[in-house]
């Protein structure tokens, strides 16, 4: 095959050519990316937001802390398996386990549209409550806003969260290593494909319920076990194949991944078949991928195993040099081929 | 999975392609008509299991892909009419028309809303009766029943504000204009399979016999398609050409009798352009007499529009088969899935688009079996 052209590094695409902001531009795809890349990033650079992991490394008189930002505007607010206040605790708990730290603290923030019944703010609430004390963090601080109805969404929330670093060495991209085994914390595509199912009214065989779930316990456990771990990442939004892409981007190494091994259950592969929807690249909430030196790969998992939300952690690729910067991904009939970002968000496809 | 796991068995597929390999004993060259199997072949890599006598290439079954560059416009033009909502499958609002897409328009406050079915956006219509609802009916025969029924469904119902944007196209009459083009190169088909689920494949067979192809009717899984060509194989080795069919656990001869029953009902055959070919004769369907008030263009006196391709593009070749998306000059430079010169680097099933993301590098074979 006569194809080497390279990829986006060396003809930047200019800010594409949109003059407005498209929905496609909150997908965590390539459109996500321009938007970082060309207007927040130049804006705001400095070390901790240059590191780009999922949350801030920050020395604070000594004492290493993460901090971590994200909004939640799910639509529905409730579906099976979670509703937006369970995944606005988890997401933003996840983002610091992610960086190594203990969570300690959140911050929570509610657009509310007029209108909204209060019951159903009381059970956001409520649920937000359960799940901060499940995993193990303080909501100590907030703010309400009101919006005109027709403004919002019923509820928009957005979480801030502070954490304790655990890890001795750097969890981020740039500690990964070729020879590093790549770690999955199990069966993906759940979140996203309940949210969807949800929100169109598809109705499937069986109810996708979301995998909305704390993963600090399992993660805190790795690094307390003494392991090296090199970098952490959740698979939210642009799934599995959006954060290894820019794993692998970001630490110039390459990233060699199975199809055989990436475990998605039977009714979530079904849903993503009839809609022409890839797995690889669909939302998950509890889900995450570990890359740690090949001689610990097998003792990370006997302590991923051993928490319900990892409990079927598997081995899924490895760490090597070349292909630089490219995540590849030997299908079920053997062949070897790129694993991509998506251009802006999965659509689903005509027949 | 049921129907899933069976058909994506590497070993299985290491055999087929084993088979292929003892009856081969020249170069063929054989054409996947539908953008469903060619996203099949790159995604697993099917292609690569071969030998190198087989060369596939590229056919015009992507619905997103062949729909002209003026029915987007339209779609365009009356999305932004006042009190419309225009609804849509979603693979249909990113392909750029002559200025800009549905996903932009949606953006500069136009009511665009993605379909999984002409039946939802038929229950817009029922809800909204103060609004005019359009559903834009692309695709080829595999679409025609639903849409077919969702005006069907509209007509018994007496539902004056729903219309459809029609740009159906028909497979067969594709076939032949690529085999009847001076300098074809396709010596065999696998037939779309779906297709056929809905019109069986009787169609076929005259084709078969006057330009002496091999057809066979072909699954979308990677087990199907390489036995769709490990049969196509076989036959042009034995010198024969028939219409065959691999996907016979989907697909009967006189295929779904009452799904062609609507579309014959609503639809009648017409000429239609395609992007980046042309017009190609009796090649589309467009709405009978009795259901014309349906039709948008009608409704919306959107009429004649003739806008020319970029000439860059290159994509009418590659949906002939005469070029490897790789091999256009503007693959990867010009054109990426940011900034598409053509609509087959949009779609999920485009041909240029599937190259770009699974193999805009060559990746070496072995390099995840360390």
């Amino acid at each position: 095959m006569s194809t080497p052209t390279t990829p986006a590094f060396s003809c930047p695409v200019p800010v594409s050519r949109h003059e407005h902001v498209l929905l496609g531009h909150g997908g965590g795809g390539q459109m996500t990316q321009l938007l970082l890349e060309q207007i927040f990033l130049p804006a705001f650079s400095n070390a901790a937001l240059d590191a780009r992991h999922d949350g801030a490394a920050l020395l604070i008189g000594g004492l290493r802390l993460a901090f971590s930002t994200d909004s939640y505007v799910v639509k529905p607010m409730f579906f099976p398996g979670g509703n937006i206040g369970t995944l606005a605790v988890n997401g933003t708990v996840n983002d610091l386990a992610m960086c190594g730290a203990r969570p300690q603290f959140l911050s929570t923030g509610f657009i509310i549209e007029e209108g909204l019944p209060i019951e159903t703010l009381r059970q956001v609430v409520a649920s937000m409550q359960l799940a901060a004390a499940a995993a193990g963090v303080q909501l100590v601080t907030g703010d309400t806003k009101v919006v005109d109805r027709g403004k919002g969404d019923g509820l928009y929330v957005n979480t801030a969260g502070i954490g304790i670093i655990e890890a001795a060495n750097p969890i981020a991209p740039s500690s990964v290593r070729s020879g590093d085994v790549i770690l999955l914390s199990g069966d993906i595509g759940r979140h996203g494909m309940a949210v969807m199912a949800a929100r169109e009214g598809l109705a499937f065989e069986s109810e996708i319920e979301s995998d909305c779930a704390p993963v600090a316990a399992p993660v805190l456990n790795l690094i307390e076990a003494g392991l090296d771990v090199h970098c952490l990442r959740d698979l939210t939004r642009g799934g599995l194949a959006s954060a290894l892409v820019e794993i692998a981007e970001t630490s110039r190494l390459h990233l060699g991944i199975e199809d055989a091994l990436i475990a998605v259950r039977e009714d979530v592969r079904g849903a993503c078949e009839i809609l022409g929807l890839d797995p690889l690249y669909v939302a998950n909430e509890g889900r995450f991928v570990v890359f740690v030196p090949e001689a610990e790969a097998e003792l990370a998992l006997e302590v991923l195993s051993a928490h319900a939300v990892s409990a079927n952690a598997m081995a899924i690729g490895r760490v090597t040099q070349d292909p630089r910067g490219l995540v590849t991904l030997k299908s079920l009939i053997g062949v070897t081929r790129i694993v991509d970002r998506l251009s802006g968000e999965q659509l689903p496809r005509i027949c | 999975m049921k129907f899933i796991d069976e058909y994506r068995d590497g070993n299985a597929a290491r055999q087929y392609a084993d088979a292929v390999r003892r009856i081969i004993t020249r170069p063929w060259t054989l054409m996947e008509v539908c953008g469903g199997q060619t996203h099949a072949i790159v995604k697993f890599g099917i292609d690569e299991l071969l030998p190198k006598e087989v060369t596939l290439v590229h056919g015009p079954g992507c619905p997103v892909c062949v729909t002209p560059l003026e029915q987007i416009d339209k779609a365009l033009l009356v999305s932004s009419w006042p009190g419309v909502i225009f609804t849509s499958f979603g693979d249909m609002l990113r392909v750029p028309g002559s200025h800009t897409d549905l996903l932009t328009k949606k953006a500069g406050g136009a009511d665009v809303r993605i379909v999984y079915s002409p039946l939802d956006a038929l229950k817009i219509a029922r809800d909204n009766p103060g609004k005019q609802v359009v559903f834009f009916a692309v695709g080829f025969e595999t679409t025609a029943p639903a849409n077919a029924m969702a005006v069907f469904q509209a007509a018994q119902e007496g539902l004056e504000n729903f219309s459809i944007l029609v740009s159906h196209v028909l497979v067969p009459p594709a076939m032949e204009a690529i085999l009847g083009a001076k300098g074809n190169l396709v010596q065999g088909f696998l037939a779309a399979g779906h297709v056929c689920t809905v019109m069986g494949y009787t169609e076929y067979e005259p084709l078969a016999a006057k330009y002496q192809v091999p057809i066979v009717v072909t699954g979308f899984e990677p087990l199907d398609i390489l036995q769709g060509v490990y049969m196509a194989v076989k036959q042009l080795e034995e010198g024969r050409h028939e219409v065959e069919n691999q996907y016979a656990r989907a697909v009967r001869r006189d295929g779904n009798l009452p799904a062609q029953h609507v579309i014959k009902e609503v639809f009648e055959v017409v000429p239609r352009k395609w992007r980046g070919v042309g017009e190609i004769p009796h090649s589309g369907l467009g709405l009978r007499e009795a259901y014309r008030n349906f039709d948008a263009e009608i409704r919306f006196g959107l009429g004649d529009m003739h806008v020319d391709e970029p000439p860059e593009c290159l994509s009418g070749l590659v949906m002939q088969g005469r070029l490897k998306p790789n091999e256009c000059p503007a693959f990867g430079s010009m054109c990426t899935p940011e900034h598409p010169l053509g609509a087959t680097m949009v779609s999920s099933e485009g041909a240029c688009a599937a190259y770009y993301r699974y193999r805009r590098i060559a990746v070496e074979q072995d390099s995840v079996r360390s």
